[in-house]
């Protein structure tokens, strides 16, 4: 772990720009747009309200998440999408605050110029926090990239997600700093993974004081 | 130990949270102990009052929804959000819509997930023989009796002592608009500001719901419609604004 965090220090840990917006829907409970990059998301957040009763679970709320593509129908991929954002959602919201009912989550894809799922996961946490919920903590998404150089990339565009051999997303907490979901794809080994959890943990900071600047801009127009 | 109760406390206040700042969950909250405090004097228990949005985790008291931080003296700290959806709260007034008439409940809705219960009983005067005159469709004043997350909501439309004292079923006339609930609490809130600037135009009734339900009625439909129009509109308005905008209607302008 030394090793990975000495990486990680000299490692320069650069995002893209951030963008955020919370509550410009009018219609939703909560909503928030989110932007890294050229990569850009936009959600909506429903509930607590009435929940089917073949959908009703007694003791906690019940999380629907669906996700919207640019262009055409949701397909496979936007499954595999939504599954990681409603576990990380589920393991951070408090739920069981409001059993037998139905929170609903809905993102939009804008615009997907790489680290999509990070964009996502930052977009539904926002949106989370801007419809009041109750969380037991944050999260955020980083996307890192491995390049054939074994040089690790931090909030990648798809150009250079392209080149790379391995893409990593992770999930990770406000409070402890703890990976909650991850979503690999391509061939890495043991210490590289470790290596990116250290990076993508570093770059978590980075993200949770952009959370805060936001929401603080947010409620500065309080009347 | 005095001394270490001592230490303890300018610990605290060098870390403690300032009333207005913006927090956010999982951060910890501090109660911050009182500015003067006598080293002698016999260990009292600070107890703090957590409202919403703070949350009692093992020894620690985590905030669980974004917003500002919010004190009433003494000791009763919450955190203010923007939030849109209602939650039924036990002892909050809230506008309700009858949508079904169940043998001896109605069922309200008031915005929340779940519809609340109304039993024809609870109106002043209202027995087994003489029913209160309530039809689906009609808007209700009540205020939550029973209201927690694992039971049906219910509603009373009068006080402990059988009378109605403002609630019950609303006459003809007037409009009902929605607001946010952020919105209905600040013109509830004592001497607001925005209250007093929205009363200063027409002669007007409003009832306020705490599920962002707002019900107005002036003396024509044409103030009614005016003043639920700048209510909407003040959810946006600086103060400044908000001034500038019903100097202009008061003066006939707009």
């Amino acid at each position: 772990i030394t090793s990975a965090m000495e990486v990680c220090k000299s490692t320069d840990i650069s995002l893209r720009e951030f963008g955020c917006e919370q509550n410009l829907l009018s219609r939703p409970d909560g909503s928030a747009s989110f932007i890294q990059g050229d990569t850009s998301v936009l959600a909506g957040m429903y509930g607590p309200a009435e929940v089917k009763v073949s959908k009703e679970i007694y003791d906690r709320a019940t999380l629907e998440v669906l996700i919207q593509p640019k262009v055409g129908l949701p397909s496979v991929r936007e499954r595999s999408q939504e599954q990681c954002v409603r576990e990380t959602c589920e393991a951070s919201l408090l739920s069981f605050l409001h059993p037998r009912s139905s929170l609903t989550l809905i993102l939009q894809v804008v615009h997907n110029d790489g680290s999509l799922l990070s964009c996502l996961l930052n977009a539904a946490c926002m949106a989370l926090m801007d419809a009041g919920l109750p969380m037991s903590c944050l999260f955020c998404g980083v996307t890192c990239a491995i390049n054939s150089d074994g040089q690790i990339i931090t909030d990648p565009t798809v150009a250079q997600e392209k080149e790379s051999r391995a893409i990593l997303t992770f999930a990770i907490d406000s409070t402890d700093h703890k990976v909650l979901m991850s979503s690999t794809q391509g061939s890495f080994s043991v210490y590289e993974l470790q290596q990116c959890i250290a990076v993508c943990q570093k770059a978590s900071e980075k993200i949770f004081l952009f959370y805060r600047d936001s929401v603080q801009r947010r409620y500065s127009k309080t009347l | 130990s005095t001394q270490t109760r001592a230490l303890k406390y300018s610990s605290l206040r060098s870390t403690g949270l300032r009333v207005g700042q913006v927090l956010l969950p999982g951060d910890q909250f501090f109660c911050e102990a009182e500015e003067t405090l006598s080293l002698s004097a016999t260990a009292r228990r600070d107890t703090a009052v957590c409202g919403p949005g703070l949350r009692r985790s093992g020894d620690r008291v985590l905030v669980c929804v974004g917003g500002l931080l919010r004190h009433k003296a003494p000791n009763v700290f919450w955190v203010q959000s923007h939030s849109k959806r209602y939650v039924p709260a036990k002892g909050e007034c809230v506008i309700g819509i009858v949508t079904a008439k169940s043998g001896d409940v109605f069922k309200v809705d008031v915005g929340a997930s779940e519809l609340a219960s109304l039993s024809y009983l609870s109106f002043e005067g209202a027995t087994k023989r003489n029913r209160p005159n309530v039809q689906v469709g009609d808007l209700v004043y009540a205020q939550f009796l029973v209201a927690n997350k694992d039971m049906e909501p219910e509603l009373v439309c009068i006080d402990g002592a059988g009378r109605a004292n403002g609630l019950g079923v609303f006459g003809s006339g007037g409009l009902m608009v929605k607001v946010s609930l952020g919105l209905v609490r600040r013109l509830l809130a004592p001497g607001s500001e925005l209250m007093a600037d929205l009363s200063g135009l027409f002669p007007s009734e409003m009832v306020l719901g705490l599920n962002g339900r707002v019900w107005v009625k002036s003396s024509s439909v044409q103030q009614t419609l005016i003043l639920s129009n700048l209510l909407q509109s003040c959810e946006t308005l600086s103060p400044d604004q908000r001034r500038a905008l019903f100097h202009r209607v008061k003066q006939g302008t707009l």
